[in-house]
């Protein structure tokens, strides 16, 4: 974990020299702002991470001498088949329609992206295909 | 249904003790996957599928600059051709083809992972991509066209006054679902390469590979979102009267172009860096080595996604109100890592047991084609230099090495992991026909428009004076397309050809990595069974055991460094 958060906190850093020297030097805010933005994506994760890497055991995968025996158990539940990222992308597609050829496209767009919510939320709670 | 994972380790079963994945098939499994092997392969096809459109809306350009006063296309059209062709290439192939499509298939594999750590957003990611390339090129079928300000809609350009129209509107509606299918994608990949890494698989012994998609996906984070918003902005001013973009209201032209190259510069090596992953473990495998300077070439993927992010404004150095020594001091850096990169691909090959499959060679074209468009970059960072050349032929030019250069770094992709997922090899006869077509054919397409550009062509205009040594270099550069064509068209017959012929075996590379130690294809949730991961190429450890000592493991394991 510490290398990751290593990454991100470096990634903050150096956005925050580069949009010290920039905005000072070029007084220009669009990118300066940009800059800005840019270091506390690197601040805000790489904080979350390395405040995890002080206060958990560390995991098999950052272990360089592992064995696999380490890794046993459950990694996670996968879904192996769904259908509501289909239906929220189709429901996006429309909803980008309607920006293009009017606003009733959105009751079809917007009616598609909540029923998948509920849907994809609906199936990860059961565990199971809804 | 809902698969409850172990490890695999845990259960160390013979291959084909498993039950056997039972889902839906045919046009359903399309649909409800989130297999990343199936969804990366559906990226695959769709994104070939953008290279061909893009492709002949580039052989339809060529051909009208054939001759100074073409007649091929209205000039209108031809607006639209080339808008489209930059859009198409940029937008939903290169970036999807890295990132949507080998990565997806790869990236978990190679770390020991048995899927993407978010599954269903990853089927999310796809379905936005085909659907946002669905409504950028429908454009073409409304009474308009389609979008017809440049890849790049600088305003005022872009503005409702001088590009109505539904076509420019799709455009953007296009742009916006591809560019959150691309964060999804980005978010998706720094979970999976953070959280779901194999027992011993610590972040420096990834492949290169998995390395520069990690990097690659936190630079999507930080460019995409910053597009979307401008686009957002864009079609504010378009539609609901909002003056962001136009002097009249009090808004500022430039903003756009310091929002749209935020993202833009980053964008590049998002297309790019991807790609040097790949060519570096393909160097490595079929030089039989272990990568070159493998510390420094992560480090040196993490400074040039660094400086990328400094380094916009060198797309605007005429606009006159940009800080040209930042920039171009920014740029020229971009050179150092780029340089350490060229040194540690030819230091994989130094003294290796070189094997010049198709996959190779397209390899080695890459570090060629790729080293002509790096070195005409450094001309361009300087500012002198760009005021001669900025639009003409010249920055055509050089981008296109850099892109020709991508391509034939993805075309090694396929040759040497399409195996892998596809279990069958393509044929190697006709790969090393495409390979010389591709190869020569790109030199022959761009050289020419570097002179061009050096004698004053500017570039998007569909015709030009008449000027004998304008037209011969047109013409070269058109030729040198029309190999390209072939090449292409060779690729295609290549997979027809070889379709289901030549079963590739699990590791018909001899491959380093974790996913030659799978099946091929690889089974639902990717591993049977794992080996022992001490370096940065467990297969090969596991396959040459008389070879650790070179792989950076001690035979102790006590006394193993951190790597």
């Amino acid at each position: 974990m510490k290398v990751e958060a290593k990454i991100l906190l470096g990634l903050g850093v150096f956005f925050g020299v580069m949009c010290a020297v920039y905005w000072n030097w070029s007084l220009e805010n669009a990118g300066g702002v940009m800059m800005f933005a840019g270091m506390l994506l690197g601040f805000l994760p790489g904080g979350y991470y390395y405040w995890w890497s002080r206060r958990m055991a560390p995991r098999a995968e950052d272990d360089p001498n592992a064995t696999q025996a380490q890794g046993a158990g459950v990694v996670g539940a996968f879904p192996g088949t769904s259908i509501w990222p289909f239906t929220l992308g189709m429901g996006s597609f429309f909803t980008v329609l309607a920006l293009v050829f009017g606003i009733w496209l959105l009751v079809p767009g917007l009616a598609l992206i909540v029923w998948a919510l509920f849907g994809g939320v609906a199936e990860s709670r059961r565990g199971g295909k809804v | 249904m809902v698969d409850v994972l172990e490890h695999p380790a845990a259960y160390d079963l013979p291959e084909h003790g498993h039950e056997e994945h039972h889902g839906p098939t045919g046009i359903l499994k399309w649909l409800t996957t989130t297999d990343h092997k199936v969804i990366g392969l559906s990226y695959t096809v769709t994104a070939v599928v953008m290279l061909v459109i893009g492709g002949a809306f580039a052989e339809i350009i060529r051909a009208q600059l054939a001759s100074p006063n073409g007649t091929l296309v209205s000039l209108a059209q031809y607006n639209e051709l080339f808008t489209m062709h930059g859009s198409v290439m940029i937008y939903l192939f290169a970036g999807p083809f890295a990132f949507g499509a080998l990565a997806n298939i790869m990236v978990p594999i190679q770390i020991g992972a048995p899927d993407m750590a978010y599954p269903r957003l990853n089927a999310l990611s796809y379905w936005l991509y085909l659907m946002g390339s669905i409504t950028m090129l429908s454009g073409f079928f409304t009474a308009g066209g389609a979008a017809n300000f440049g890849w790049v809609a600088y305003a005022p350009l872009s503005n409702s006054l001088n590009t109505p129209g539904a076509g420019a509107d799709l455009w953007i509606g296009g742009l916006l679902l591809t560019g959150f299918s691309a964060i999804f994608t980005g978010v998706n990949l720094v979970a999976t390469i953070f959280y779901l890494r194999a027992p011993g698989m610590t972040m420096f012994r990834m492949p290169i590979f998995t390395w520069n998609m990690l990097v690659t996906a936190i630079l999507i984070l930080l460019a995409f979102p910053v597009l979307t918003a401008g686009l957002i902005m864009l079609y504010a001013d378009r539609h609901f009267g909002t003056h962001i973009f136009s002097v009249a209201g009090g808004g500022v032209p430039v903003l756009w172009q310091h929002i749209f190259w935020f993202w833009g510069h980053p964008e590049v090596y998002i297309l790019a860096l991807p790609f040097f992953g790949m060519v570096t473990e393909i160097l490595a495998v079929f030089s039989r080595k272990p990568v070159f300077g493998y510390k420094g070439m992560v480090f040196a993927t993490l400074s040039i996604a660094a400086l990328s992010l400094g380094v916009w404004a060198h797309h605007m150095f005429t606009t006159g109100v940009v800080l040209l020594p930042f920039f171009s001091i920014m740029s020229l850096l971009i050179a150092v890592p780029t340089g350490i990169k060229i040194f540690n691909w030819i230091g994989t090959m130094w003294r290796g047991e070189i094997w010049f499959s198709t996959a190779m060679l397209m390899a080695i074209g890459f570090v060629v084609t790729f080293l002509i468009g790096g070195l005409t970059g450094i001309y361009l960072a300087s500012p002198p230099l760009d005021f001669f050349t900025h639009d003409t032929y010249f920055v055509v030019a050089h981008f296109h090495s850099v892109v020709m250069a991508l391509v034939l770094a993805g075309m090694a992709g396929l040759y040497y992991w399409g195996p892998k997922f596809t279990g069958y090899l393509l044929d190697e006869r006709i790969g090393k026909i495409q390979f010389w077509f591709l190869f020569i054919g790109t030199q022959v397409f761009t050289l020419p428009l570097y002179l061009v550009g050096l004698r004053g062509m500017p570039r998007r205009m569909a015709i030009y004076p008449h000027d004998p040594q304008w037209q011969f270099l047109n013409d070269l550069s058109t030729a040198g397309a029309v190999l390209i064509g072939v090449s292409t068209i060779l690729f295609v017959v290549n997979v027809v050809v070889s379709w289901k012929k030549h079963p590739a075996g699990d590791n018909p590379w001899d491959g380093q990595t974790l996913e030659w130690f799978t099946t091929s294809p690889p089974p639902h949730h990717n591993f049977y069974r794992l080996p022992i991961i001490r370096s940065e190429r467990p297969t090969w450890d596991y396959n040459h055991p008389e070879h650790r000592s070179i792989a950076h493991a001690p035979a102790h394991p006590s006394t193993e460094d951190a790597r």
